[in-house]
């Protein structure tokens, strides 16, 4: 990317910046009609009717024995999360789509209405708790507390092993082994990322290595922590030394009091959303919980290298986004044909050079490397090494070792977990 | 003779029909706004009551059973959020009124011709989105942003000095968003005000102060209230503000009733606690209309 032919704002990357997808709905949607709404569908029972029938093991009537390709796909992604291309009359294309097109005939509609997984379950769960279609073929749903409840309320479409070779050949080994989804009967992963420490060096005047650092009294009144409680609360587990996975209720409420120790020591100025980020770039925090790809893109729009993103030394939180189906959806062959075909390198490389986190395709790093050496200017050689290269794209294995996925909670444990966290960060 | 008879039978009912017609018109008339009134408010809010009365978890369903836990349990979780929603909605209406009052004094006894345009010209920042001018006010705010950041460039505020993630932030944010809804109010009675009452209360020999203290004020007294109750309802129940202007401890009972409802999924709780909230902004509307009835509240 040419920063001094191509006006800042209309740079891409800087357009990611401002609007991550990870960005709160909330933002988006606030006003004084939000209250009322939520007020109008929690009366009218959603979330009422009970049991739905058990998905039955013995596939009597799977969707698989019926379900023919149908030529069309609806795909519900979060914003910017794709790559991104022009054509000639300035429209937005999506290059890796057209390809998909190109290469089995299915025209896709894609669409960016995800904004966070909780308001997206609000949103769906009234249509498919009718036992109606949502409207979407392919959802991008985060593991954690949502996901689960995808999973308990048999609202994804179980998904057939022979229609995926791509992905058990070419998907990285700890993703054909989550603990959210065993068996990968559900859902095939879209990219993932980590959740961590960023920082800026200049204002801590010092490396910031360890979780312990959130706590250091020198940094009073200047501490970002994640308001999304299942990312604050997992990583004080890990940053206590206890894997979220094995920790119980009582590990819980230990890391929730030490949370609140430092609420009440006036070192947290806030519990940010995706808002953190502009508090990092801003000064207003100089060290804060932080998502690895939004250091990337914030330095990258910035055109410096100001902030840092550094995975603890007691470890990590790694989550992913994971594309699934939904019941009911119309179209589940036309789905599952593109949730497997992003799985070949040469595709997965595409997505991954323009979103910059963690590629589900380790294979990619050799496609972009080629694609680096094959560049004919030098600009964007060094954006491609550049993704090649970064540990928050291809992190090391050493990285992962130290990375834990959220607790998966039932949904007994999942109040509990509210109760205990909700304590800190609703003051 | 047989069109004589019928003649006077016809003219009866006629007679009946427009009798019929006559009582039934205003029902008729009313229909439109009762069924709004009944399809939108009566019966959501009635959904609201059944299902703060319910119990279960999101997976395996809630069921009806009066469970009046939902209440005493959200109330004492979340009564610091509660308070918190009085007190910077409460200050936020009060700074609306102490900055608005004299602006729509101004524009509506000495801005002569140009009213409109004045109106016109306070109005304007509100065409643009709600949540757009908070950011703004998150960006102008910021610790070193364009309005602090000289300042603490030059000296005059110490470098930690900040605004952003406190409640003063977020009671100033409450008071600008809604400024409008105080202003106008209390501007249309000023107005309103027949200037022949002040003229003969001057006539009288009473100075100006006395000629606010005794006839425009408590002239204007049905706007303000009109103006509290606008700003204040929608200030209470905000959560936009307290989200981007806020730090610890400032959240607002919106936010918690958003956060059980989409994160928690405890619909029940959700459901109750905004339940609560309804029923406190329906007494405040209750002792308006028992002091002031509606007229000035809608206008006449």
């Amino acid at each position: 990317m040419n920063k001094d032919v191509v006006p800042e704002h209309l740079d891409p990357s800087f357009i990611r910046g401002l609007t991550q997808r990870r960005i709160s709905r909330r933002t988006a949607l606030k006003g004084a009609g939000a209250l009322s709404v939520t007020g109008f569908l929690a009366a009218c029972g959603i979330g009422g009717g009970g049991t739905t029938a058990p998905a039955s093991a013995q596939h009597v009537n799977w969707v698989w024995d019926k379900a023919t390709k149908a030529g069309t796909l609806d795909f519900a992604n979060w914003p910017l999360y794709i790559d991104t291309g022009q054509d000639a009359a300035g429209n937005t294309t999506y290059p890796s789509l057209q390809k998909f097109t190109a290469d089995t005939g299915i025209k896709v509609n894609y669409s960016e209405p995800i904004q966070d997984n909780a308001s997206w379950f609000a949103k769906v769960a009234p249509e498919l708790q009718q036992g109606q279609p949502i409207g979407f073929d392919i959802m991008v749903v985060t593991n954690g507390i949502e996901m689960t409840n995808f999973q308990l309320k048999h609202w994804l479409t179980e998904l057939d092993p022979t229609k995926m070779p791509n992905f058990f050949k070419n998907a990285a080994p700890r993703l054909q082994k989550r603990q959210f989804d065993p068996g990968n009967k559900f859902t095939m992963p879209w990219q993932s990322g980590l959740t961590g420490i960023g920082y800026n060096p200049k204002l801590t005047q010092r490396e910031i290595t360890s979780f312990a650092d959130l706590f250091d009294p020198a940094f009073k009144g200047r501490v970002g922590m994640f308001t999304n409680n299942e990312d604050v609360g997992n990583l004080t587990l890990v940053g206590m030394g206890i894997k979220p996975e094995k920790s119980k209720a009582s590990d819980w409420q230990k890391a929730a009091d030490k949370l609140k120790q430092q609420r009440d020591s006036g070192l947290v100025r806030k519990y940010y959303d995706q808002s953190y980020i502009k508090a990092l770039e801003a000064g207003e925090t100089w060290i804060s919980m932080a998502w690895s790809g939004d250091i990337f893109q914030a330095n990258l729009s910035a055109g410096n290298d100001d902030l840092k993103f550094v995975v603890p030394k007691e470890g990590a939180i790694i989550w992913t986004d994971n594309m699934c189906i939904p019941v009911g959806a119309a179209h589940p062959v036309d789905a599952i044909t593109y949730m497997d075909y992003v799985y070949q390198p040469a595709i997965a490389a595409m997505l991954a050079e323009y979103i910059d986190y963690i590629t589900p395709v380790p294979a990619a790093r050799d496609v972009v490397l080629s694609d680096a050496a094959a560049a004919t200017d030098s600009a964007t050689k060094d954006g491609l090494l550049g993704t090649a290269n970064s540990p928050l794209v291809f992190p090391s294995a050493d990285d992962l070792a130290k990375t834990s996925y959220y607790r998966v909670l039932t949904p007994s444990e999942a109040s509990q977990w509210n109760d205990i966290f909700n304590a800190v960060i609703i003051t | 003779m047989q069109a004589v008879a019928t003649q006077p039978q016809a003219g009866r009912k006629v007679a009946f029909r427009v009798r019929l017609a006559r009582a039934a018109a205003p029902y008729l008339l009313i229909l439109p706004g009762g069924g709004w009134l009944l399809l939108f408010f009566v019966l959501p809010l009635l959904a609201l009551a059944v299902t703060s009365l319910e119990s279960g978890d999101f997976i395996t369903g809630f069921k009806f059973d009066l469970n009046f836990t939902n209440y005493s349990f959200g109330i004492q979780l979340y009564s610091p959020q509660f308070l918190h929603s009085i007190e910077f909605g409460g200050l936020a209406t009060i700074a609306a009124l102490v900055i608005a009052y004299p602006a729509a004094y101004w524009i509506a006894f000495h801005a002569g011709p140009r009213k409109s345009a004045y109106l016109l010209i306070v109005l304007l920042p509100f065409f643009v989105s709600f949540v757009i001018r908070t950011l703004s006010w998150e960006t102008l705010l910021g610790d070193f942003g364009p309005i602090f950041g000289p300042l603490k460039n030059i000296g005059l505020l110490p470098n930690d000095f900040h605004v952003l993630a406190t409640p003063a932030a977020v009671s100033f944010g409450l008071a600008y968003t809604f400024f409008p809804y105080m202003l106008l109010p209390v501007y249309a009675s000023l107005e309103k005000i027949d200037r022949r009452l002040v003229e003969s209360a001057e006539d009288l020999y009473s100075n100006r102060v006395d000629v606010f203290r005794h006839v425009i004020f408590p002239l204007s007294l049905p706007g303000v209230f009109a103006g509290v109750l606008l700003t204040g309802i929608p200030a209470f129940a905000d959560y936009v503000n307290q989200d981007f202007l806020g730090g610890v401890g400032t959240t607002m009972a919106g936010r918690v009733i958003e956060q059980q409802f989409e994160v928690d999924t405890n619909y029940p709780l959700a459901s109750a606690l905004a339940f609560v909230f309804m029923l406190g902004l329906l007494a405040m509307l209750l002792l308006y209309q028992r002091f002031f009835g509606t007229k000035d509240l809608i206008g006449d």
